[in-house]
């Protein structure tokens, strides 16, 4: 199955590290990167930049909307994610143990569903 | 054999079987809840039905899980029609049944097991847990879990619908966490255990304080769970459900009036049920550095053992109460150790240890810690200041017994005023 794993962090608290301090931390996760990799079970992942730089965009009755930041505010904001393949929920929460950021923030695990012509399930 | 009594029989084996035989089902089944309750009630259909003929087989446990596997194919070659992921399972059910027909009777209980922590995994709710362990491990019907509640039938019967939903479309596997998974994940099944006994010890609202049925359930379930998996803080919990259990019948009047502990009738107190409580809390406390539930136990014998209030070892209770606040610093196990100091040292003592918790926002709006202050200061014969504080316990409390205890305190100290 496929698992979705959702980085989240109170952005603040993080800009209150030294550089020293989010370098290693980005270290740590390009480490976790790797071996997710040899273990087979990295799909896809990205950090993201600050929720400063986000824009939010809804279409109504054809036209966009746009407005800047996120779309809610709320304590801790996403900040990154992971596309891992495990066999069940057991296998992901344990790999997601290992998400570095999962120590100052949290990781949300949602498995990922197929886009199907019919019977898409909600 | 007349037929009265073979029915008996079989519901006999219905009692004692049908929950082992749908954990395996639901295994062999790959997980899938509904159809493998499905196959146990054909399966317990087929055997009113043959076993009338041929008598009841050597093994019935093995009959009824074979006969459910191949009810299951049956059930599925006729929905199949509708659906090619159907049609995939009956295919897979079908091979394995012919690689694997037997099913060893270790493994069954390992199913048990496995049924237990799928039920009450972390990923679920813990209402959701609840629901769902009590329907599929006690085999309790959605109505009477409903009724124990006090929740209308189809809300419940929503919260297991949506519970087995999550199992299946999450991917929570149907296994037995390995070793090193343990703890964390008995973390998540332990509290469901105690949530079930203490629904049924207390009622958090409402008129009735004691439920028995659920008490009863919890005490099964813990005891199915220690047999399982000998583990210190599953003992410990064991305990603590059957020395809280132990001291029912001292605890209430004909009427349902709460006796607080000091008052209680020790002789009411159920002794045999004591001396298993004991014997486990010391099993759990050589087991290795004791958790929460062998804690609160280990402060329940203390209880349990002493013969009135006042001979209880209250030093020795502020002792553990100190342990368990390091490793649980709950307010609530704060509160209960300020107790115990007053009762080791006075009121006084016990006063100065709650003035603290007064700041803790959980604790602001629990009425045991102004009961509790009450108390303190009715002891001290600071009269005034005791009426203010069980008025606001009175503001706060819930349960209809606890109420009239409150209520019937207050009166006593405003007549004496």
């Amino acid at each position: 199955m496929k698992y979705l794993c959702l980085v989240y962090y109170d952005e603040k608290k993080m800009q209150q590290l030294t550089q020293q301090e989010w370098d290693n931390l980005n270290q740590e996760c390009m480490g976790c990167v790797e071996d997710l990799t040899q273990g087979g079970y990295f799909l896809d992942g990205a950090p993201l930049l600050s929720t400063d730089t986000a824009t939010t965009l809804r279409m109504r009755d054809n036209k966009p909307l746009i407005t800047d930041g996120p779309f809610a505010e709320t304590k801790e904001q996403l900040a990154g994610f992971y596309m891992l393949e495990a066999r069940d929920m057991n296998e992901a929460i344990r790999l997601a143990e290992k998400i570095p950021p999962a120590r100052y923030g949290c990781v949300e695990i949602r498995p990922v569903r197929d886009l199907m012509a019919q019977d898409n399930l909600r | 054999m007349n037929t009265t009594s073979l029915k008996q029989r079989i519901e006999a084996i219905y009692r004692d079987e049908s929950r082992r035989v749908l954990a395996t089902l639901i295994r062999l089944l790959h997980g899938n809840f509904d159809l493998a309750e499905e196959s146990l009630q054909d399966a317990f259909m087929a055997a009113l039905s043959q076993w009338q003929q041929d008598g009841i087989p050597d093994n019935p446990r093995a009959w009824l899980v074979s006969t459910g596997r191949f009810k299951a194919i049956d059930r599925l070659r006729k929905r199949t029609r509708q659906d090619n992921h159907l049609e995939e399972l009956a295919l897979t059910l079908e091979s394995e049944m012919q690689s694997q027909p037997l099913v060893e009777d270790e493994t069954i209980e390992d199913d048990r097991l496995r049924l237990i922590f799928t039920c009450c995994h972390p990923s679920l709710s813990m209402e959701g847990r609840v629901a769902l362990t009590l329907r599929e491990v006690c085999g309790l019907t959605t109505e009477a879990v409903a009724a124990a509640f006090l929740l209308p039938v189809p809300t419940l019967a929503q919260r297991i619908v949506r519970t087995k939903s999550k199992i299946r479309d999450a991917g929570i596997p149907y296994e037995v966490p390995s070793p090193e998974l343990m703890p964390e994940r008995l973390e998540a099944v332990l509290p469901v255990i105690y949530l079930v006994f203490n629904e049924g010890y207390s009622a958090s609202s409402g008129a009735q304080l004691t439920q028995r049925d659920l008490s009863a359930e919890a005490i099964r379930l813990g005891r199915l769970l220690q047999a399982l998996l000998p583990n210190g803080e599953v003992t410990g919990l064991l305990a603590l459900m059957l020395l809280h259990d132990a001291r029912r019948g001292g605890r209430t009047t004909a009427s349902g009036d709460l006796i607080p502990l000091e008052e209680q009738d020790r002789t009411l107190w159920n002794r045999a049920q004591i001396r298993e409580g004991c014997d486990l809390v010391i099993q759990a406390l050589r087991a290795g550095p004791p958790g929460v539930y062998t804690l609160q136990a280990a402060i329940a014998a203390v209880h349990a053992e002493a013969s009135s209030t006042e001979e209880t070892d209250w030093a020795e209770i502020t002792g553990l109460y100190d342990v368990l606040l390091r490793i649980n610093p709950s307010p609530i196990v704060a509160l209960n150790r300020a107790a115990a100091i007053a009762m080791r040292d006075g009121p006084e003592a016990g006063l100065q240890a709650m003035d603290n918790l007064t700041e803790h926002k959980e604790l602001r709006r629990y009425h045991l810690l102004y009961a509790a202050r009450a108390d303190l200061l009715r002891r001290l014969d600071q009269t005034q200041e005791a009426i203010q504080c069980y008025q606001q316990a009175l503001e706060l409390v819930q349960q209809e017994p606890e109420r009239r205890f409150l209520q019937q305190r207050l009166n006593t100290l405003q007549k004496n005023s």
